[in-house]
């Protein structure tokens, strides 16, 4: 039976890396993912975990180690965040490209400048489109479970793909919560050993990594647009699995209180939880109001996004990233393409906030959601509004 | 009964036949895990000391390789001229990926998962990759400790992208982005030492090759290749386009090279420094740039120049050696 524990949600990551027996750690520190990579190198030191950690000299190489041991074979994580993220830009496509499952923790931070080592999506928006699965988590246990099922998508046959967990920098990463930390006995029936299917191995030589021609590069590209879509059976299988082990279950869109909902709000993240008290309150005002919880940003999940807000009269998008001079924030954009050509849909008002670590108040919630409901009977002169911004 | 070869040389005195001893032609492996029918240009030294470290390898090898010519004439979908596990990614990190493979195969063996043999991981990469973009990453593997073997391919400048300067760029040398004109020789600067910025890592084993000595290259490869810990080797190899000199002369002029003094064959084992070739008296260095048309504007005073850096770069070294 597994035990509740008031652990830091870095170090819970640390715990459950060590559960899966990972074999190769390749990382480098930045603010706010450090005590991410320092409690494995604690726990290598100590004889506890027996992997090899590679304590390299940037990003861009921590990634690309994690390709070198990803090829030969070996199970192997990574964490990093902000800056560290956009300086493994062109790393991390090598790694959905070449089907090196690789498991990443990103404690999200704003890029700089100016500088700013506080929390918003601004880096991973940045590398949606680099064909990694990407997840959401909104609390410690959220974050300790996606990072086990990382592993076992990752990993599985039918996808080989690297798995991007991101957390809220310092809203998740550095706080304190109690926590369901899995058995070891439980991990070992849930997670198999990975088994690559063609590693590097001089028994049986492979070719990784050619170059692609004007007349195979698109096929390639395709079958790999194909192979993460279809990524999202084996992502929801094992949510399914893992539900039925530990009786947690996942969803790649989660609803609150929204099945009767006129206004619905959508976040994502560590700010969700405080989204759900605002709904709470305005509920007990007798407001008609629900929130929808992106929870799996790749593959898209576009059946259960028209699904959860078909109904609704207006959504509420709210960003915390910017897309400089257009149409509001990568989340928006993307709800608001997913719904364009059908036939019932929600009006959608798009919000950026919460960027650089500012935080949004249970009472901001309300404030936001009032002032969407505005702006979707009077309009507003700008494409998004960025909440609580001093002008 | 074998035909009985006679040892022409035995009557020599010791000395002189060590000096020799580099051109001793041995029994080689015929088995190429570097195919041939790749796409490398007529007269590429490259592909040859390729080739050559290839035998020198053997079969328990995994090979990580830089983005450059070496990659792209060898790796076109779906063909590849490799025989050994082979892996390309990106330009600047080989040996980060060389230090990734090598951690995994480390704890896979460790933990039972795979059998327990004396694997070698080889990053290869060209000078570009090496002394430009991917200098921080090969830092970064050798300071670090890794059990691996980093091979630059020197061919002066980034040939694959048609001929610009690199910091590996001899001075004077005319590429497409240092090109001589009205008032300029070409090349300002001189070659990054590589070798010397490897050794400040304190690493077992470093050495400099080059295809016209095949032998010594196979020695070299095989010697670094059984070293535990980082090992580098240094190979220079002719770019008859790049170079613009006659593609048939690619041997000669990596000989000469040497012979010149301005690429010296030696060893750093252990921080010793040895000589691999005695060359009592350096030839001309004309006699090496005259072959080759990027050096062709460059005037005598250019030239007396170059011959007086290499003199005394070379006066330099042998101290080390001697030292």
């Amino acid at each position: 039976m597994a035990k509740r524990v008031g652990i830091e949600v870095s170090v819970a990551i640390g715990e459950v890396v060590t559960m899966t027996n990972t074999d190769v750690i390749a990382a480098y520190p930045i603010t706010p993912q450090t005590h991410i990579v320092e409690h494995p190198a604690k726990l290598a030191a100590d004889g506890e975990l027996d992997a090899e950690y590679i304590p390299v000299e940037s990003e861009h190489s921590a990634m690309s180690a994690c390709l070198g041991a990803a090829a030969a074979g070996a199970r192997t994580f990574t964490a990093t965040a902000g800056q560290g993220l956009e300086l493994m830009h062109e790393v991390l496509y090598i790694a959905s490209s070449m089907q090196l499952p690789v498991v990443m923790a990103v404690a999200n931070r704003a890029l700089s400048a100016p500088l700013s080592v506080w929390g918003d999506h601004s880096d991973a928006m940045a590398v949606r489109d680099t064909g990694w699965i990407q997840i959401f988590t909104e609390n410690g246990q959220e974050v300790v479970d996606n990072i086990l099922c990382a592993f076992r998508i990752a990993e599985d046959r039918g996808v080989l793909l690297p798995v991007m967990v991101n957390l809220d920098g310092f809203h998740l990463s550095h706080v304190i919560e109690p926590i369901l930390l899995p058995e070891q006995s439980e991990v070992d029936a849930f997670l198999p050993p990975n088994d690559y299917p063609l590693p590097l191995d001089p028994a049986k030589p492979v070719t990784m990594g050619d170059f692609g021609p004007p007349f195979i590069y698109t096929e390639v590209k395709w079958a790999q647009e194909v192979n993460l879509r279809k990524s999202m059976e084996t992502i929801l299988k094992c949510w399914g699995e893992f539900d039925r082990i530990f009786k947690r279950c996942y969803h790649p869109v989660e609803c609150y209180r929204s099945e009767d909902a006129e206004v619905l709000l959508l976040t994502m993240g560590s700010f969700s939880e405080t989204a759900m008290t605002a709904i709470d309150r305005m509920r007990g005002e007798g407001k008609n109001i629900g929130l929808i919880r992106l929870r799996l940003w790749r593959p898209f999940p576009f059946d259960e996004i028209r699904n959860a807000v078909k109904d609704a009269e207006v959504l509420i998008v709210l960003d915390r990233a910017l897309s400089f001079g257009g149409p509001g924030g990568p989340v928006s954009s993307e709800i608001r393409s997913a719904l364009y050509n059908e036939d019932r849909r929600p009006k959608i008002v798009s919000f950026v906030g919460g960027l650089g670590g500012r935080d949004i108040t249970v009472s901001g919630f309300q404030e936001m959601i009032n002032r969407g409901i505005e702006i979707s009977k009077t309009g507003s002169k700008h494409e998004f509004e960025i909440f609580g911004v001093r002008e | 009964m074998g035909k009985k070869f006679i040892d022409v040389g035995q009557e020599l005195p010791p000395k002189i036949r060590a000096r020799h001893a580099i051109h001793e032609v041995r029994p080689v492996t015929i088995k190429e895990n570097f195919a041939s029918g790749n796409r490398s240009c007529i007269g590429c030294a490259e592909v040859l000391a390729v080739r050559l470290t290839c035998k020198a390898l053997g079969d328990n090898v995994i090979i990580a390789m830089a983005t450059g010519c070496m990659e792209i004439v060898s790796s076109q979908l779906p063909y590849t001229s490799w025989e050994v596990p082979w892996i390309h990614t990106l330009f600047e990190n080989t040996a980060a990926v060389a230090s990734g493979i090598e951690a995994g195969l480390k704890a896979m063996m460790r933990k039972g998962r795979i059998p327990v043999q004396e694997t070698k991981v080889v990053a290869m990469a060209g000078d570009g990759g090496t002394a430009d973009i991917g200098l921080q990453a090969l830092s970064g593997a050798l300071e670090r400790g890794h059990n691996f073997l980093y091979i630059c391919f020197d061919n002066e400048a980034y040939m694959n992208t048609g001929i610009q300067r690199s910091s590996a760029t001899p001075y004077g040398a005319s590429t497409t982005t240092s090109p001589a004109g009205k008032v300029s020789i070409g090349q300002i600067t001189w070659k990054k030492d590589m070798p010397a910025i490897v050794a400040a890592h304190n690493i077992p084993y470093i050495a400099t090759a080059c295809p016209s000595y095949p032998f010594d290259l196979m020695d070299k490869v095989s010697k670094a290749a059984a070293v535990k810990g980082p090992a580098y080797v240094h190979i220079l190899s002719v770019c008859p386009v790049g170079w613009r000199s006659p593609s048939e002369l690619s041997v000669r002029i990596g000989r000469l090279a040497v012979e010149t003094g301005i690429f010296p064959l030696y060893e750093i084992e252990n921080g010793k420094y040895k000589m691999s070739l005695d060359l009592p008296k350096l030839k001309p260095v004309y006699d090496y740039m005259r072959l080759q048309g990027r050096f062709r504007h460059l005037s005598e005073d250019t030239i007396k120049q170059i011959q007086q850096r290499v003199a005394e770069e070379y006066q330099k070294l042998v101290a080390k050696a001697e030292g």
